[in-house]
């Protein structure tokens, strides 16, 4: 549907891309007791350390192999090795995520040789599973990184059980693979959704359980504060299905299911009613039970929301930006509701962009949105926090969405998708549009004769549209 | 960067880390560090230049995962916030395209937002892979007429310590000097007063702050010909040689400029801080004895008492609401001594100084204002931190923004200082803001909130204690003057004599 339109320019200016390393270190931030290592500079851990701290208002466990000139220069294999002994010894990680860099990558290491050195050295670390992956920031963005940390999750601990006849051994359980565009709060409402018919989630990343932000009962642990335990991983092969949300994740749904045989079922996002119905009618089949009256019930108050925010959402000029499967989310769900894509941004290309209802998908960054948005009369934005600026220079409200979100408390764990997060995310879009309302200007006809009116502006200026 | 330049910054002779045996620059740990890269540095250092397009030249983590991050502020021009970058794809680095892609860039940069000037500013890749950052941006400024300002930082390097020093020696080399100020128009100077020019280098407008001061500085006909680097502009950083003083604010990040501009251009320095009000006084009376000025010396005489009768006089409601509370700094860099002569300043009592920043010279102010209580941290890990906290039973942590939801996780009331708050506390005006935070946190009611159980839980809450697994971040090889903690306590204030 979208024609792919690129940019061919030197800079890129107001980068809407985040790096791959970062999204490799969110994925493994939901595993339980994980600890991310990035190979590069400490800069590369700083700079991503920063970027999570400041979205989540959490403190964020990732370490460095700090390399340094001579590292650099010379050779960085016992940057590796220190690093991980370092780190296994100091804080009994659950697993440890190995991410290169475009540093690491451009001297050329070889990530997985180094981690059999690794082991070769320190036996005693035998138990902590070391996932390590090529994430070099010159490719891909943080979308991609992601979905290659949850390849090398699924690699690195679900044994190979296809054809063994263990699929399907724990008949309540739902393997979840979910994507980068889902927060915390969409995590925990899709695994209250299975829930809710009697199934077992086994959520992968499970963001849900360590990035909500919660206080604990201690006062401070070194690694991530929950997420999925290591030891559910290896059960994988035994649920009775598997759900994967997001279409960057096909590759690792492809590696679960040649590894245990468990049948899949994909989906690309979870907002609006189609997706949600989809979703729901799979669950019930899955259960074999009937959808709860509490399902039931929600589908209806999103259907009452659509028709309520229709008015505002309805032939509305939104210009978007984000990577590739949260651009395509909610683009789907605006244009579901009568909105018009106007601009639509992601950094990098994917197969999925073709599918934005949109008539073009631009790859750029946040200056080109700006360009388009202008050009094109866009009277919305939706993207991350970083659009702020932008929405200043254009006087257009923005609807924030995606990572980072710097300059909101909360925006980290917001629900966006099921029936209940499509319809809280319509208010919201509709609410936006409601207070940037332009009303007519007041031009009283000339001719008509009334007695000076003073400077009395409490008055209704003139009669509106709503 | 050739080696030997690198062991030229390092070996920064004002500093006093370098006359100790064993470096305090020690070559980081893998799997045990914390803090930035050279990069990092420079690039904070300069960027609150506000009319100056900043391209990050290398792959998208440099820029893309960092922009818009500083909590500096700008009177003008917004250019500054824009993030610029090349971006680097593997084809640019396979096939050798990144310096054309960083020429072309500059152009764009220059086309579309008609900078004062360029600062590019080099990153691990591009290092690595050789490419002539020095050419492209001498072919560039020729080509497109803008001055464009290379500052070789690449985070391998070192510390952001050393980008500092990257930053501010590539302003020396290239900037400063290369334009006489604008004359003085008669009607801004405050009548029959001689102004004088001074800079304040490593002041960088923090939420603003800068702005408490100006006002001062006005009335008394002292003109900042330019901040390093807080709402500055390009031809100000130009004209910075023209200065009769120069004021180090942030110690000992851009040490080498003060240094070598003395060597130059014979400016003479000291080191002072606006935080508090005695150390705001003390600054302000060393930039007048520096200038020898007696009509100059006499007014900012009055003015001091003026304003510190001002502020005292506002701050008496606040005091017994602060006064003894026990506090635990832990910041880096200047901020460990001057912030220590604010919050005593307020009576409040501060039990404990982190230490692993800082030079010499400032460990030594520390020892001087705290006398023999001293107590510092050399760990930077937060289990330490947390442990501190608990051992020497402070009721407050104020430290940067990396420790924020450490402290905020174990329910510890906490002042945020560093360079991301949103909060401007310098000068006699800034301490009114300081203090309303200090309290904000302090009184919350949150806290008692938070620690108290679930009604229905048998257990405590909240339990502290030294046992729960060290911190990733903690150094193996504490000394043995050091706790368990990470606590080192200073017997004598043996070095107080050598503080600058």
């Amino acid at each position: 549907m979208a024609q792919i339109v690129r940019h061919p320019k030197a800079l890129a200016v107001s980068p809407l891309k985040a790096s791959a390393p970062a999204g490799a270190a969110l994925a493994f931030l939901g595993i339980n007791r994980g600890m991310p290592i990035f190979h590069g500079s400490q800069g590369c851990t700083a700079f991503a350390k920063v970027f999570f701290v400041r979205h989540f208002r959490e403190p964020v466990p990732l370490q460095t192999t700090a390399m340094d000139q001579i590292a650099t220069v010379m050779n960085a294999e016992d940057n590796i090795v220190q690093a991980l002994a370092a780190v296994c010894g100091k804080s009994k990680p659950g697993l440890v995520g190995l991410a290169t860099t475009a540093l690491s990558e451009t001297q050329g290491t070889d990530i997985a040789r180094m981690v059999k050195t690794f082991r070769a050295l320190h036996p005693e670390f035998e138990a902590i599973p070391v996932v390590a992956v090529n994430t070099p920031d010159f490719a891909g963005c943080f979308e991609t990184g992601y979905a290659t940390a949850l390849c090398g999750i699924l690699d690195a601990t679900v044994p190979d059980t296809a054809g063994t006849g263990r699929a399907g051994k724990r008949k309540k359980q739902v393997n979840l693979l979910l994507g980068a565009h889902l927060t915390p709060g969409d995590v925990e409402a899709i695994k209250d959704w299975v829930e809710a018919f009697g199934l077992r989630p086994v959520a992968v990343p499970d963001l849900a359980d360590s990035m909500d932000g919660h206080l604990i009962q201690e006062d401070f642990i070194p690694v991530t504060l929950g997420g999925t335990p290591v030891s559910e991983l290896a059960t994988l092969g035994e649920a009775a299905a598997t759900i994967v949300v997001g279409r960057s994740l096909n590759a690792a749904a492809d590696l679960l299911a040649a590894r245990t045989g468990v049948p899949d079922h994909r989906f690309d996002g979870l907002m609006g009613l189609d997706a949600c119905d989809r979703f729901t009618v799979l669950l019930s089949e899955l259960a074999g039970r009937q959808v709860p009256e509490r399902i039931e019930r929600q589908r209806a108050q999103l259907q009452d929301a659509m028709v309520d925010t229709h008015f505002m959402t309805g032939l509305r000029r939104v210009a978007l930006a984000g990577d590739p499967d949260g651009l395509h989310q909610l683009a789907v769900l605006l244009t579901g509701m009568g909105c018009e894509i106007v601009a639509a941004v992601s950094p990098v290309k994917s197969a999925l962009l073709a599918e934005v209802p949109a008539p073009q998908v631009h790859l750029g960054d946040l200056e080109d949105l700006e360009d388009l948005a202008r050009a094109s009369h866009a009277e919305l934005l939706v993207g991350n926090s970083h659009l702020a600026a932008s929405a200043e220079r254009l006087g257009l409200p923005l609807l924030r969405a995606g990572m980072p979100q710097y300059d909101v408390v909360g925006g980290y764990c917001k629900t966006w998708v099921g029936y209940r997060g499509s319809r809280q995310t319509l208010f919201d879009l509709a609410n936006l549009v409601l207070r940037h309302h332009e009303h007519i200007a007041p031009k009283p006809s000339r001719l008509a004769v009334r007695p000076a009116e003073g400077g009395d502006r409490s008055a209704p200026a003139s009669a509106t549209g709503h | 960067m050739k080696a030997s330049d690198l062991a030229a910054l390092l070996d920064e002779p004002a500093c006093a880390h370098n006359k100790k045996e064993k470096s305090g620059c020690a070559r980081p740990k893998p799997g045990a560090s914390a803090g930035g890269c050279a990069f990092d540095g420079a690039q904070i250092a300069l960027l609150p230049i506000a009319d100056v397009a900043h391209i990050v030249h290398g792959p998208i983590a440099c820029a893309g995962n960092s922009w818009d991050n500083r909590g500096t502020r700008s009177s003008g021009p917004e250019l500054f916030r824009i993030g610029m970058t090349t971006d680097l794809s593997e084809q640019d680095i396979i096939m050798g395209r990144a310096e054309k892609r960083l020429f072309h860039g500059i152009k764009q940069a220059v086309e579309r937002y008609g900078p004062a000037a360029v600062f590019v500013y080099n990153t691990c890749v591009p290092a690595l892979i050789g490419d002539d950052l020095d050419a492209v941006c001498k072919a560039a400024a020729e080509r497109w007429g803008v001055p464009v300002v290379p500052i070789d930082c690449a985070g391998f390097y070192g510390t952001k310590n050393l980008g500092n020093r990257i930053a501010g020696e590539a302003m020396v080399k290239h900037v400063i000097g290369t334009r006489e100020p604008d004359p003085l128009p008669a009607d801004r100077a405050p009548e029959g007063v001689t102004v004088h020019n001074i800079n304040l280098i490593g002041e960088y407008n923090i939420a603003g702050e800068l702005w408490y001061l100006t006002p001062l500085f006005d009335e008394l006909g002292l003109r900042i010909l330019c901040t390093l680097s807080g709402d500055a502009r390009f031809h100000e950083v130009q004209t910075m040689h023209r200065a009769e003083v120069n004021m180090l604010v942030c110690a000992k990040a851009m040490i080498n400029v003060a240094r070598k501009m003395e060597e130059r251009y014979g400016i003479p320095w000291f080191e002072g801080s606006f935080y508090g009000i005695t150390d705001t006084s003390q600054a302000l009376r060393e930039i007048a004895r520096i200038v020898d000025d007696p009509d100059l010396i006499a007014r900012t005489e009055a003015v001091i008492a003026r304003e510190e009768a001002r502020v005292r006089a506002e701050l008496e409601d606040w005091r017994p609401r602060l006064e003894g509370k026990r506090v635990l700094l832990f910041t880096g860099g200047v901020k460990s001594w001057s912030v220590v002569s604010a919050l005593q300043d307020l009576g409040m009592n501060v039990v404990a100084s982190g230490t692993k920043k800082s030079t010499e010279e400032n460990k030594a102010r520390i020892l001087e204002l705290m006398g023999d209580q001293a107590i510092m941290l050399k760990s930077e890990g937060a289990r330490d931190l947390l442990n501190a906290v608990y051992e020497l039973e402070a009721d407050i942590l104020i430290a940067g923004g990396r420790n924020l939801y450490t402290a905020l996780k174990a329910r510890l009331p906490f002042l945020d200082i560093n360079q991301e708050r949103e909060f401007g506390y310098a000068g006699y005006e800034g301490m009114k803001e300081l203090v309303r935070q200090l309290a904000l946190t302090l009184e919350s009611p949150v806290w008692e909130a938070v620690r108290r159980p679930a009604p229905w839980a048998s257990r405590a809450m909240v339990v502290a204690g030294p046992e729960m697994g060290d911190s990733p971040d903690a150094e193996d090889d504490t000394p043995a003057d050091v706790t368990s903690a990470g606590i080192a306590r200073h017997i004598a204030p043996a070095a107080v004599g050598a503080a600058a």
